[in-house]
């Protein structure tokens, strides 16, 4: 080599590229994604020996899905989209007289004696087909899961001037100060309490069963 | 001593950027390490359905996935097109899915053991009878806290196919 003071340099003024173009891969892949769904708790299980509680026939909303995706609520052939409206006015009818000690004096509801006597007692009784569509299936738990987040919202507005959602994800957020929490925390439970989530799920009936 | 005096020099000295690669590569390593690749490839069709009335699942590793759907096209002649259990890796029939909660309730730190959430990732096309099933395995393993997963949306796109 004709040249003097040994091999030449390498050049790497390239480098800061070659490692944005990686970085760039790697920012464009990455998803820090968190899943979202609906929660929900399965009763305990318990041997079939055991008596149910008794519950008065007009504290239960039936929702029955067929293979079809077609529902029954309350022993009527129901439009899926008008289900939300039929949950909130069953759970926030209040159907107990005034005076009573299950009267409850938060419910805007129709105070109709034929249907619930009041929140704590309303119980919607889910009931699906073995063949019904999972995506059925959880349109109406969303709905469902809705009336109730719609009745808590309306209390939550009313007491906190807060959504309830906006509250509980707060809470429910690992970010959140624990100073904060600790006063969401009652605030949350006592809603959940004014409309507690009593979604009961039957066990799906074999196809073709009369129910 | 000529040698040392300096040139003339023309305007500002240019920025040294012979850091920069070094800041660079910091950066990429940095998502490198965060990247998270899928730990198990889903065998089955995972559309999930819509839903509107959500809730985040925080924290991943308090979270037992198991997948429901259809197999996908390659395993469809082994495995036929009735929808499927997933467990991590391979196809399961119902019975094993309480072994399999167990097992991995086990591997989890004890803290940790009694708020697990079961995260169902169930493609929308599945039939609840598989769903139910589960559910009941899930109840006899006292496994209670379930989470249907689903994406943001509306919850009425459901229901067209």
């Amino acid at each position: 080599m004709p040249r003097r003071g040994g091999s030449p340099e390498v050049n790497a003024g390239s480098m800061a590229d070659i490692a944005f173009l990686l970085l760039i891969f790697f920012l464009v892949t990455t998803t820090i994604e968190t899943d979202a769904g609906l929660d929900r708790m399965l009763p305990p299980f318990e041997p079939p020996t055991e008596t149910p509680p008794i519950i008065k026939e007009k504290n239960i909303f039936t929702v029955n899905i067929n293979k079809n995706g077609q529902l029954l609520v309350e022993d009527e052939l129901t439009d899926i989209k008008d289900l939300r409206k039929k949950a909130i006015a069953f759970l926030d009818n209040c159907g107990a007289p005034s005076g009573s000690p299950e009267y409850c004096s938060y419910c805007q509801g129709g105070h109709d004696a034929s249907s619930s006597d009041n929140p704590e007692k309303a119980v919607i009784s889910l009931k699906n087909d073995r063949e019904t569509k999972y995506g059925t299936y959880i349109t109406v738990q969303n709905e469902l899961v809705g009336a109730y987040n719609d009745l808590r919202n309306r209390e939550a507005q009313r007491l906190y001037k807060r959504d309830f959602t906006d509250m509980e994800a707060a809470y429910l957020n690992p970010e959140t100060p624990s100073s904060v929490r600790d006063e969401l925390k009652e605030k949350v439970k006592k809603i959940q309490d004014l409309f507690p989530q009593k979604l009961s799920e039957a066990e799906a009936s074999a196809p073709g069963t009369i129910n | 001593m000529s040698k040392f005096n300096k040139k003339k020099e023309a305007g500002l000295p240019p920025v040294n950027t012979a850091s920069l690669p070094d800041i660079i590569f910091i950066l990429l390593f940095f998502f490198m390490t965060v990247t998270v690749m899928k730990d198990s490839t889903i065998k089955v069709e995972n559309i999930l359905p819509n839903a509107s009335e959500t809730k985040k699942l925080e924290k991943k590793d308090r979270v037992i996935y198991i997948y429901v759907g259809k197999p996908t096209q390659e395993y469809q002649k082994v495995y036929g097109t009735e929808p499927k259990i997933q467990l991590n890796d391979k196809f399961a029939s119902v019975s094993e899915v309480g072994d399999y909660i167990l097992q991995e309730r086990a591997e989890k730190p004890q803290e940790l053991q009694n708020v697990l959430t079961t995260a169902l990732k169930v493609d929308k096309n599945a039939n609840m009878g598989v769903i139910t099933d589960i559910k009941q395995e899930l109840r006899k393993v006292n496994a209670l806290k379930i989470n249907y997963t689903t994406y943001e949306g509306d919850a009425f796109n459901n229901l067209a196919n």
